[in-house]
C-alpha cells in the first residue's frame, strides 16, 4: 500500500534558522496522525509544507506516491483546517464551504448542493446563511472542517484545530473529529502541542523537537516506551532518576543505589530511569520489602481530590509520587521518612538520544 | 483607561472639552452665518441675503463649464485620485505581501511626500517643471506649458503615498491566513486576489480614495506652484482672492467648499462603518 | 503567497527554493514598479534638482547658473536677517506646539474616561475639523478677526481694552515686556503674531489630540489606581505614572504639530498678512520677487532636514500612524 504522505529528507531553512531538519516520515492512509511538540519545534512548518503553503528547502514530499514538493497549494489534493479557522468574513457559511468547489470549476448549483451536504455532516444544517462573525468558536470550527472536507481531500491537515476552544467544547470536538475521521476513512494529520489531546485522539503520534522527529509510534508506545529523555518528559509526567548503565538489567543511580532496569545500552552510558508518578508507591521506610526503592523525606503533599501527590526529597533530587485517594490508604505527613518503591517492570530507561 | 479623579476635577475637564469644541466649531458656524449677511464688510451682520451666492454662481472664472476653477478642481481631483489609488494600492500590496530588493528604499521614498512641507514640495515642482519644459524644448523638440496636466502630476505625486499608507494599514490588519486558505482551496493567485484579498481591503481602498480626493480638493500651495496661467483650481483661486482683499462672496465660496468637505467626511464615515462591519469577524 | 508556477520535479532542491524566492521577489518588485517609477521621476528627481540648485549661483538677471558650485547660499543662513526669520519661525512653531499640548492633554485624557460610544462620537467631532478644507478654516478666522468683526466687537463689549491697560500699568515683574507685547494685540489681533498662532493652533490641534488620545487610551487604568493605592496623590500619580506612560503620544503629537507649523505658508499669509516674515513665505519670496533660486533652494533643504530629523524621531518614539 502506498503511504498517504511520505517525507524523505525534508529540510526547511528560513535564512540561517533550520526550522525542519532532514525529516523522514511516513503517514499511512486512514490514520489519525498527530504531530506533537513544543512551540517552535517545526511541527507547523512541516504541516504547511505538506499543504504547499511553504516550500521545503530540500527533500522529497509525496502524497499517495506523487511528488508534490514543488506544487502550489491549489494543485495539491490536500486541504487544511487553519488555526483560528481563517473563514472568509465577507462570505456566509454556504459560500465559505462551496469556495473550494467553485474554484475547481464546479458550477454554482452543484457546489452549493454539495456544500449543504458537508454542512449537514458537521451538524450545522440551518446555519447556511450566517456570516462567520455571527457564530460561536465551536461552530466556526465546524464550518472550517466542512469547508475543507467538502473537497474530498486525500489527506486532511489540521493546524492546532482545537487550540482556540474552551475545555468542554474541546472535548466535544475531539469526539466529533474522531467520528468524522472514522466515517470518511481519510487520514487526518493534525498538529498540537497538547500531549493529552494527541494521546486521546491519535492512532499514531510523531513527537518533534528542534526540527527533528524524535519518535513515531502509537500513543501507547510513546507513553510506555519513550525513545529518549525528552519524549519521556514531554509526554505525561515522570521522574527522571539519573544514573549509569551497570549491566543489561541494572542501573546505578546517582546516589550509588542499584536498581533493576533493563536496557541494551553499553555499560557506563549515562541514562535516566523514568518512573511515572502513578507507578511509584510510597510507604513508611520499614514497610518496603524486596522491591526496587529509594529513600527520602516527604517535603509536601498536594491534595487533588481523587489523588494525593507526594513530593519526596531524596538526597540528590525530588520525586513525585501519586497515590489514588482510596479509603484506608496510609497518609504521610511532611517530614516523615519514607521509601518510594515500584514494580521492576514499571520503569523505563531513557538516554539522551 | 477608566475614570479616576474627583468630581470637580471631572467637571472642569468637561468644561474644558466643551470649550475645545466651541473653539473648533464656532468659526465654522460664524462663517456660514455671515455668508448670508447683507453687509459689504465680511464680519458684520446686515440682514439675510443670498446675493453672495448669486455673485458666486455668476462668476465665470469660478463656475464656467470646463475651464472654471471648480471644474478644474474636480477634474484634477478625479484623475489624480484614480491614478493614485491604482498605483498606491499596488505599492501597498508589494510592501505588505512581498520581499524584494530595494524595498526599504522604496518604503522610505513612499513616506517622503507625506512628511515634506507643502512649501518645499511646491518649490520642487516649480523648479522641476521649468527645467522639464526647457529640457523638452531643447532636446526632445516639443513644447508644453504648465497647466491642468502639471497640476495633476503633482497631486498624484503626493496622493500615491497617502493611499498606500491607508491600504497598507488595512492589509496589515487582514489575516493573511485568509489568502493561504483560498490557495489551499484551489484558488489560483488571481482568484485569491479577486475573491478574498480585494473584498477584504476594499474599505481601505475606498478610505484611501476619499483621502486622496480630500487632499486634492484641499491643496493650495503645491497647486499654486504647478499651475500655469491657463488653469487654476478653486482653492488657489480663493487664496488669491483673499490676498487681494476679502469680499463677502468669498464667504459664500467658502461655505460651498465647506459643504463639499462635509460630504466627503460623511462618505468617509460611511466607509469606516463598512470597515467596522467587515472587521466584526476579527 | 509563496506558491509559484514552475515545472514539477521529483525532489525539491536548493535551486528550486532559490528560484521560488526569486520569482516572489520579482513579483513584488513588478507590483511596486509603477509607483517606483512615478515617484522617482516626479518626486525624487525634483527633490534632487532642489538640492543641486542650492549649490548653484544666482545670475545677475535672477536666473540660475549651473556652474561655479558653492556654499554661498548656505553661508547666508548666518546673516542676521535670515537668522531672525529662522528663529522667529522656530519660536512660533514651538509656541504653537506647547499651546496645542496644554490644550489637548486634558481633552484627550477626559475622552479616555468616557464610555466607548461617547468617546467615538467625540473622536468623530475632532476628525471633522481635521478633514474640513484647510483654506476655509483659516479664512473663517480672517472673518472673525476682521475689523469690527465678531472678535473685535465682543472684546470691546467686555471692556478688554481697560483690562489690558490695567495690566500694562502693572509693575514689570508681574507683566513682563514680552507678555505686554502680546497683550496689546488682543483687541485687534488680525495681521499680528497672535492671529498667526491662533490660526496655527486651530489648524493643527487635532494632530495633537489624536496621538495623545491613542497613547493615553492604551494605558491600563489599573496602573493609576495602583499608584493611588500606593499613596500617590493626584498630582504625583499624573507626574509619575500617566505622563511618562503617555510620552510616546506627547512626542508624536508634538512632532506632528511642530513640523507643519514650521513650514506653514497659508496661515501666516492669510492671518499674518505677510507682516511677520516666516520661513514658508520667505522661501516663496526667493522664487517670486527676490528671484534668488539657489538661496530659496538652500532654505528648502534646511526645512527638509529639520522635517526628516523630526520624523525619524517620531518613528524612533514608536509612532506609526497618522
Amino acid at each position: 500500500m502506498t503511504a498517504a504522505v511520505e517525507l524523505t529528507g525534508i529540510t526547511k531553512r528560513f535564512g540561517d534558522v533550520v526550522a525542519v531538519d532532514a525529516v523522514d516520515l511516513v503517514i499511512d492512509d486512514g490514520q489519525f496522525f498527530a504531530m506533537l511538540g513544543p512551540s517552535g519545534c517545526g511541527k507547523t512548518t512541516t504541516l504547511r509544507m505538506i499543504a504547499g503553503l511553504d516550500f521545503p528547502t530540500e527533500g522529497s514530499l509525496k502524497i499517495f506516491g506523487d511528488e508534490v514538493g514543488t506544487l502550489p497549494p491549489n494543485k495539491r489534493p490536500v486541504n487544511t483546517v487553519f488555526q483560528s479557522y481563517a473563514l472568509f468574513p465577507h462570505m456566509n457559511v454556504l459560500d465559505n464551504v462551496a469556495f473550494g468547489l467553485r474554484m475547481q470549476g464546479v458550477n454554482k448549483g452543484d457546489a452549493r448542493a454539495k456544500a449543504a451536504q458537508a454542512i449537514d455532516l458537521v451538524r450545522l444544517a440551518g446555519m447556511e446563511t450566517r456570516k462567520p462573525s455571527q457564530m460561536s468558536g465551536g461552530q466556526q470550527q465546524r464550518v472550517a472542517l466542512a469547508r475543507a472536507l467538502v473537497n474530498e481531500p486525500k489527506v486532511l491537515l489540521l493546524d492546532e484545530p482545537l487550540g482556540a476552544l474552551d475545555l468542554k467544547l474541546r472535548q466535544e470536538m475531539q469526539g466529533e473529529l474522531k467520528r468524522l475521521q472514522q466515517e470518511l476513512g481519510v487520514s487526518f494529520v493534525f498538529v498540537t502541542h497538547d500531549q493529552e489531546e494527541a494521546l486521546t485522539m491519535s492512532d499514531r503520534i510523531a513527537v518533534m523537537d528542534q526540527g527533528r522527529i524524535l519518535q513515531v509510534g502509537s500513543p501507547e508506545e510513546i507513553y510506555e516506551h519513550p525513545a529518549n529523555r525528552f519524549v519521556a518528559d514531554f509526554i505525561g509526567q515522570t521522574n527522571l532518576l539519573e544514573g549509569t548503565v551497570e549491566d543489561s538489567s541494572t542501573v546505578c543511580l546517582a546516589n550509588g543505589a542499584r536498581v533493576q532496569a533493563s536496557s541494551d545500552r553499553p555499560v557506563g552510558t549515562a541514562v535516566a530511569v523514568s518512573l511515572r508518578p502513578e507507578r511509584a508507591h510510597i510507604a513508611a521506610t520499614e514497610a518496603v520489602e524486596d522491591r526496587p526503592s529509594v529513600e527520602g523525606v516527604v517535603d509536601r503533599v498536594t491534595y487533588l481530590g481523587n489523588a494525593r501527590v507526594y513530593t519526596v526529597r531524596l538526597d540528590w533530587m525530588e520525586v513525585e509520587v501519586r497515590e489514588e485517594n482510596r479509603p484506608g490508604a496510609a497518609l504521610h505527613e511532611p517530614g516523615a521518612p519514607v521509601s518510594i518503591w515500584w514494580d521492576p517492570g514499571a520503569v523505563w530507561v531513557v538516554g539522551d538520544e | 483607561m477608566t475614570a479616576t479623579g474627583t468630581r470637580t476635577g471631572r467637571r472642569m475637564l468637561g468644561v474644558h472639552a466643551a470649550a475645545v469644541y466651541g473653539f473648533f466649531y464656532a468659526p465654522i458656524l460664524l462663517l456660514v452665518v455671515f455668508s448670508f449677511s447683507g453687509d459689504r464688510l465680511v464680519g458684520q451682520w446686515g440682514g439675510f441675503t443670498l446675493d453672495w451666492y448669486r455673485e458666486f454662481l455668476d462668476n465665470e472664472q469660478l463656475t464656467a463649464f470646463h475651464d472654471g476653477a471648480i471644474w478644474t478642481s474636480l477634474k484634477v481631483a478625479a484623475v489624480s485620485t484614480v491614478v493614485s489609488v491604482v498605483l498606491g494600492t499596488l505599492a501597498a500590496l508589494s510592501l505588505e505581501r512581498f520581499r524584494f530588493r530595494g524595498q526599504r528604499v522604496f518604503d522610505a521614498l513612499l513616506y517622503l511626500p507625506i512628511i515634506i512641507p507643502d512649501v518645499t514640495m511646491g518649490i520642487m515642482m516649480l523648479i522641476f517643471f521649468s527645467e522639464a519644459i526647457t529640457f523638452a524644448d531643447t532636446y526632445l523638440g516639443f513644447e508644453f506649458a504648465k497647466g491642468l496636466q502639471t497640476i495633476i502630476i503633482s497631486h498624484i505625486a503626493f496622493n500615491i503615498s497617502f493611499v498606500s499608507v491607508v491600504v497598507r494599514a488595512r492589509l496589515a490588519g487582514m489575516d493573511d491566513r485568509l489568502e493561504e486558505a483560498a490557495m489551499d482551496l484551489y484558488a489560483t493567485r488571481w482568484q485569491t486576489f479577486t475573491h478574498v484579498t480585494f473584498p477584504q481591503i476594499l474599505p481601505g481602498i475606498l478610505g484611501g480614495a476619499l483621502l486622496a480626493l480630500t487632499l486634492s480638493l484641499d491643496d493650495v500651495v503645491v497647486t499654486q506652484f504647478s499651475a500655469g496661467p491657463g488653469a487654476t483650481t478653486l482653492p488657489v483661486f480663493v487664496f488669491s482672492l483673499i490676498r487681494k482683499g476679502v469680499t463677502p462672496m468669498i464667504n459664500a465660496v467658502s461655505v460651498v467648499m465647506l459643504v463639499a468637505s462635509l460630504v466627503l467626511i460623511a462618505m468617509m464615515l460611511l466607509a469606516d462603518g463598512l470597515r467596522a462591519e467587515a472587521d466584526e469577524t476579527a | 503567497m509563496t506558491a509559484i508556477d514552475i515545472p514539477e520535479a521529483d525532489r525539491v532542491t536548493l535551486e528550486f527554493e532559490a528560484l521560488a524566492q526569486r520569482q516572489a521577489r520579482r513579483r513584488g518588485f513588478l507590483l511596486a514598479l509603477p509607483a517606483w517609477i512615478y515617484l522617482i521621476v516626479f518626486f525624487a528627481v525634483p527633490f534632487g534638482i532642489v538640492v543641486v540648485y542650492s549649490f548653484a549661483t544666482r545670475t545677475s538677471r535672477g536666473g540660475v547658473a549651473l556652474s561655479d558650485w558653492n556654499l554661498a547660499s548656505y553661508e547666508r543662513l548666518g546673516e542676521e536677517l535670515v537668522r531672525n526669520v529662522l528663529i522667529r519661525s522656530l519660536g512660533l512653531a514651538l509656541l504653537t506646539t506647547v499651546i496645542c499640548l496644554v490644550v489637548a492633554y486634558p481633552f484627550a485624557y477626559f475622552m479616555t474616561t468616557l464610555s466607548a460610544r461617547v468617546r467615538n462620537l467625540m473622536l468623530v467631532f475632532v476628525m471633522i475639523p481635521f478633514w474640513t478644507n484647510f483654506l476655509v478654516r483659516n479664512y473663517a478666522w480672517r472673518l472673525i478677526l476682521a475689523e469690527d468683526g465678531p472678535w473685535n466687537t465682543t472684546a470691546e463689549a467686555f471692556g478688554i481694552d481697560t483690562v489690558i491697560d490695567w495690566i500694562i500699568d502693572l509693575p514689570g515683574w508681574i507683566a513682563p515686556d514680552f507678555l505686554v507685547g502680546w497683550l496689546v494685540d488682543v483687541p485687534e489681533p488680525l495681521f499680528t503674531k497672535l492671529a498667526v498662532i491662533l490660526g496655527l493652533v486651530y489648524s493643527f490641534l487635532p494632530f495633537m489630540i489624536l496621538p495623545l488620545y491613542a497613547s493615553i487610551e492604551r494605558i491600563d487604568g489599573a496602573l493609576l489606581e495602583a499608584s493611588r493605592d500606593l499613596y500617590a496623590n493626584a498630582r504625583q500619580s499624573f507626574v509619575r505614572v500617566l505622563l511618562p506612560l503617555s510620552m510616546p503620544g506627547v512626542v508624536a503629537g508634538s512632532i506632528l504639530v511642530f513640523v507643519p507649523s514650521l513650514g506653514a505658508y497659508v496661515t501666516p499669509d492669510i492671518l499674518g498678512g505677510g507682516k511677520e516674515v516666516l520661513l514658508g513665505s520667505y522661501i516663496v519670496t526667493q522664487f517670486g520677487t527676490a528671484r534668488n533660486f539657489p538661496f530659496g533652494a538652500s532654505l528648502s533643504v534646511v526645512l527638509m532636514v529639520v522635517m526628516l530629523t523630526a520624523t525619524i524621531g517620531y518613528f524612533r518614539s514608536g509612532g506609526r500612524n497618522l
